[in-house]
């Protein structure tokens, strides 16, 4: 009789350990898979290196829905103001296979390497990209930023 | 030992437990309170049209809008497609109004707060969009010139109290527009510019009467919403909004695995935005290409947010502006539609394709190929259960 209790013990015991180790793996995975998403960083080099960008929305949150202004603000390597650059811009959703559901362009220079760009919409949650071709005494270079709803 | 058993015995229990209710993840959760009626904000001013939300205005446009006068022959009013006990539309695959046209009439719920109107998005007002049926040849198939005629004659009084002084009509033909029949351009183009400008301010007013109206056309709330809003604040469901395990499943899949949230988003269940979703055409119809085809006419219309009939400034116009003019994505794309109570609307899609919901989702699975440009949806893994979850979900939006 102990002995039947003892094995019916064990048998719970190793069920209770799969359970928990199913939970861990469960538990876990959705983290792991955020982890793997792409770059989001909202400042980096442009792909040849010649200048640092960052875009950032004006006025600091992303809204879905609504026509938006970002910032798109450019120096070079030594941190010098790009002024009077040829900007231009594309994009869209990698994994949905269309581009951006609008065409945002430059409407102002504000000084100081930054560059108004108006008519930025997300329509959906997801991850969008946003390429830029820039063109200035500097050179010509592109940078993709990554923006993730 | 025997406390081990019982804390054991105990886990099971809660874990075995836990799996038979219905339980969301937080991020779930975020999903479904964006859903939620109670987040669609306040509807926004509309800059350029003064007379909006104006209730003069709105009551003459309600007139108008019942009116079979406003046409031709006097057989067709807005409402004759947008019935008024059936959702502000009319259950046909496509419209009839003095003729048969390509396109499914779409319901009128919440379309003040549309940044784009039609199918196809050919038109950027709810004023604009209001004056197109009118000089519609298979729609009302009247012109410009004769409508003005008409409201001198029938509510000049109304008129002038809301919208100023009705311009001298001597010397206006009786029907004449750039739009119109030969005889009817001929009438127009003899016109001099004042004329014409006095007669498009008027037909511009009688848009903006009617939109006036329609702005008070809104969505209701609905089972899921009374569902969502106990979610949200962790009240216990009571009475209808109790959802069943079948449309528990059937919300899962709409916000997880099926991806219908992707573009059916926001408490209206549309991102506002066009989609080749690969819905196939309909036989016998003229060749229908979706938005592509719609951007020169919303650039063509002389009612447009950069026109001369707007109210207020440009800056009302960023849609127009910014809007994408030439890509590939724009082939047979067509508006995402609200999902607000279309389950008691079939047929569905831009021609009335589909006679039922099971035909819609069985579409999205397969996600077949369009027949021109690149349908942006994949194919899905649905079991027969997960389609019909899907479709009780969608009926939670019609009760």
């Amino acid at each position: 009789m102990a002995s039947l209790w003892r094995y019916l013990l064990a048998g719970l015991g190793l069920a209770a350990l799969l359970v928990g180790v199913l939970a861990v793996v469960y538990l876990t995975a959705p983290q792991s898979a955020q982890t793997v998403g792409p770059d989001v960083s909202r400042t980096k080099k442009t792909d040849n290196g010649l200048y640092v960008a960052s875009f950032v929305p004006e006025r600091g949150v992303v809204l879905q829905g609504e026509l938006e202004s970002w910032l798109l603000t450019l120096k070079t390597k030594t941190g010098a103001s790009v002024e009077r650059a040829a900007i231009a811009i594309s994009g869209g959703m990698p994994q949905h296979n269309h581009g951006l559901p609008t065409s945002p362009q430059v409407t102002d220079y504000l000084g100081e390497g930054r560059y108004r760009i108006e008519g930025v919409k997300f329509t959906m949650s997801g991850w969008w990209q946003f390429r830029f071709a820039i063109s200035s005494g500097a050179g010509s270079d592109t940078v993709l930023f990554n923006v993730v709803l | 030992m025997k406390r081990l058993f019982c804390f054991l015995a105990l886990s099971v229990a809660v874990i075995l437990g836990g799996c038979g209710k219905p339980d969301f993840s937080d991020a779930e959760k975020k999903t479904i309170a964006s859903l939620a009626l109670n987040t669609l904000p306040s509807l926004k001013p509309d800059t350029t049209n003064r007379f909006a939300d104006v209730p003069a205005a709105a009551a003459l446009g309600s007139t108008l809008f019942f009116d079979l006068g406003m046409s031709r022959d006097g057989t067709v009013s807005c409402s004759t497609c947008h019935k008024i006990d059936r959702q502000f539309q009319d259950d046909l695959p496509q419209a009839v109004g003095v003729g048969r046209t390509n396109r499914r009439t779409m319901p009128l719920a919440g379309v003040a707060r549309d940044p784009w109107f039609f199918w196809d998005g050919r038109r950027d007002s709810l004023w604009a969009q209001a004056l197109t049926p009118l000089e519609n040849p298979l729609e009302q198939a009247g012109n410009r010139a004769a409508y003005a005629h008409y409201i001198k004659a029938r509510f000049g009084e109304r008129y002038e109290r809301i919208f100023g002084p009705l311009p001298d009509f001597s010397g206006i033909p009786l029907n004449a527009s750039p739009l119109g029949n030969d005889v009817e351009r001929a009438a127009w183009n003899a016109m001099n510019d004042a004329q014409r400008d006095a007669i498009n301010r008027v037909y511009a007013n009688i848009g903006k009467a009617i939109a006036a109206f329609e702005r008070s056309i809104e969505p209701s709330q609905t089972r899921f919403d009374r569902f969502a809003l106990d979610l949200a604040t962790g009240a216990e469901p009571k009475g209808d909004a109790v959802f069943t395990r079948e449309e528990i499943l059937g919300l899962k899949l709409f916000i997880g695995k099926a991806n219908c949230v992707t573009c059916h988003n926001g408490p209206r269940f549309t991102d506002n935005s066009f989609h080749n979703t690969g819905v196939p055409p309909v036989a016998g119809l003229p060749p229908d290409r979706g938005r592509v085809d719609a951007v020169a006419q919303v650039q063509a219309d002389q009612f447009n947010c950069f026109g001369a009939y707007r109210d207020g400034d440009a800056s009302a116009c960023g849609e127009l502006r910014f809007m994408v003019k030439d890509a590939p994505q724009l082939v047979r794309a067509y508006k995402t539609p609200s999902l607000r109570a279309a389950a008691t609307r079939p047929p569905y899609m831009h021609a009335g394709q589909f006679s039922s919901l099971d035909e819609v989702v069985a579409h999205y699975a397969k996600a077949a190929p369009s027949v021109e440009g690149t349908s942006e949806i994949h194919p899905l893994e649905l079991s027969d259960r997960e389609r019909a979850a899907l479709v009780a979900f969608l009926k939670t939006l019609a009760e």
